[in-house]
């Protein structure tokens, strides 16, 4: 048998079998470059909730760039981890935008963020406990059977824990994936500026987490302060940020990559030649398939 | 964490130090937050606490320049903290923030006074485009459908992004020059990122909008908003379509008090035909258009 040396992303049930590359954050400042100029870009990611709507510029824009593109939905406010039920009026906004996007795959995140029905708009990080491993994972499996989609679930950067914490935070995230039975959005940037917060090796995070289930990574840049680093996304992606990613796909193999680049943004150009550097990680680790 | 997520900043945009029971904020964070070697669990609360005010403020600056300029940034701020104590977000979308904003203007005038009519007048105003921006646009009726139908019984619906505004000042001219204002100063985008505290801004050294009954429609057409002064027995025909009137019975009762010497023939069939040109009118669920 010939083995060939191809670049192949893993194909998975939880990336709905595909193979996607290096993409970027669909941005209000770019849409005109993009529209106009129709660069060569392997998929975007869009922020479900801004597409959750019933008319206007949003969806035309949307229209526009389904004609052209790959669209990867992202979502910002499912909160898996709050106590309130999901909520059904989103879930049914969420499903229509789903069949209008025919996204792969789904992602939200590893989160809470709303109480009785008023809504942080944050990303809240939980106590790692079984219990609270159970409910979240109830609710995603909740919110896939309904969604009909692959759901990966993304690790969120970091600035407080818990007393009442029973295991790691990578610990915890394979107890929910495993019974939710669902993929993980590995973000390298939260593991780096988590592990900065929280004083643990970000190593030891990424042996820890499922390889099979990562579906996608995300990376980003972030903000430096004397006593903490905050998640920003407003700089390119740092040194020890990429060091962790060639680790990720160095045990999970080529896995759609995505750059968050949402404060301060720069062109379009500079924002996509920051993303294509992934692939000099993806390059440097072929995959071997037969031919 | 929610309790403590939620309460407004103190001086500095700090953590308030006393908790709602007395006691010391530190000391009830510290039972259910780690501290670390560089920040006590209060701290690292705070970043949340933070975040939550300085997101959500943000994204009121955002949607209402005009009633920012129009009360200064001091007034400004001490009201947006006030409504969102009062009325935090009860939506997974920051698109509805400021949706109870005049309901609280008008509980609360202490924090516009002596503008209060004026800031009501702006933040409808301001409400409006945000429902012009991406509410559903039906399919239109033209002139073509409406003719041959009886008026006693055609009832026209308006469209979803639609707003009629009956005002007591000329906010719209207002607005546009503080847009005009504003074109220079540079906004961040909104996202999902952690941002810093909303900037002051320099106070406008426009004069206030002057006192006038005028009637004002807010719609969008070809993915733009515009906004549409008309004058009081358009505004009267429109709004008693809206609530459901069929044609005849909404031209009788907006001309009850009209100028009898006026031409309302002509007038009426020319902004008809303007309307269903901008595509104003469409099938109301519950009258549709008989056939």
């Amino acid at each position: 048998m010939n083995h060939a040396i191809r670049f192949v992303m893993p194909a998975s049930p939880y990336n709905g079998y595909t193979d996607y590359g290096v993409g970027i954050g669909l941005r209000v400042p770019h849409y005109r470059h993009i529209l106009e100029k129709k660069p060569v870009v392997d998929w975007f990611e869009i922020i479900s909730e801004n597409f959750m709507v019933d008319g206007g510029r949003p969806l035309e824009v949307l229209e526009a760039i389904l004609e052209q593109y790959r669209v990867v939905q992202h979502g910002v406010s499912l909160y898996f981890g709050s106590a309130d039920p999901l909520n059904r009026e989103h879930l049914k906004k969420l499903k229509r935008l789903v069949q209008r996007t025919r996204t792969p795959w789904l992602s939200d995140h590893l989160c809470w963020g709303s109480v009785d029905g008023s809504y942080s708009h944050d990303l809240l990080p939980m106590p790692y406990t079984l219990a609270v491993a159970k409910h979240t994972a109830e609710k995603i499996r909740q919110a896939r059977d309904f969604l009909e989609v692959p759901i990966c679930v993304e690790n969120v950067s970091s600035y407080a824990e818990f007393h009442q914490s029973e295991m790691t935070e990578w610990e915890f995230l394979a107890e929910v994936v495993e019974q939710a039975d669902c993929g993980i959005l590995l973000d390298v940037n939260n593991i780096y500026v988590s592990s900065q917060n929280h004083g643990f090796d970000p190593f030891d995070y990424i042996r820890g987490v499922q390889a099979e289930r990562v579906g996608q990574i995300h990376i980003a840049g972030h903000s430096r302060y004397r006593k903490f680093i905050l998640d920003t996304h407003d700089h390119p992606v740092p040194d020890p940020v990429w060091d962790l990613y060639a680790e990720v796909i160095r045990r999970c193999g080529h896995t759609a990559t995505l750059l968050e680049w949402d404060d301060r943004i720069p062109s379009f150009d500079e924002v996509h030649h920051e993303a294509l550097k992934a692939n000099r990680y993806l390059h440097d680790t072929p995959a071997l398939v037969s031919c | 964490m929610s309790a403590a997520l939620f309460r407004p900043l103190a001086a500095r945009d700090r953590m308030q130090s006393i908790w709602e029971d007395g006691r010391m904020t530190e000391e009830v964070v510290a039972g259910f937050i780690k501290p670390n070697d560089r920040l006590t669990a209060l701290e690292r609360l705070e970043i949340y606490n933070r975040q939550y005010w300085f997101r959500l403020l943000d994204c009121l600056y955002d949607d209402y320049p005009g009633l920012r300029s129009l009360l200064g940034w001091r007034r400004f701020h001490r009201l947006c903290k006030a409504y969102l104590t009062r009325y935090p977000s009860r939506s997974w979308t920051l698109r509805n923030l400021g949706r109870q904003l005049p309901q609280f203007i008008e509980e609360a005038p202490e924090f516009t006074t002596p503008r209060t009519v004026l800031a009501l007048d702006m933040v409808r105003f301001e409400w409006a485009q945000v429902l012009a921006f991406d509410e559903a646009h039906l399919p239109p009726l033209r002139v073509d459908d409406l003719l041959g139908s009886d008026p006693s019984q055609l009832c026209l619906g308006l469209q979803p992004h639609l707003s009629l505004l009956e005002l007591s000042s000329g906010v719209d001219e207002y607005f546009m020059a503080v847009r005009k204002e504003n074109e220079e100063r540079q906004h961040g985008t909104a996202s999902q990122a952690h941002g810093s505290a909303p900037q002051r801004r320099s106070a406008s050294r426009l004069p206030q909008p002057k006192l006038q009954s005028l009637q004002l429609v807010v719609y969008r057409y070809d993915a733009q908003i515009y906004f549409k002064r008309i004058e009081r027995e358009a505004y009267l025909i429109l709004r008693a379509l809206r609530d459901g009137l069929p044609v005849s019975q909404a031209l009788e009762t907006a001309l009850t008090e009209a100028d009898a010497s006026a031409d309302w023939t002509g007038k009426i069939q020319s902004w008809f035909e303007i309307w269903a040109a901008l595509g104003w009118f469409c099938q109301t669920p519950t009258k549709p258009l008989s056939s």
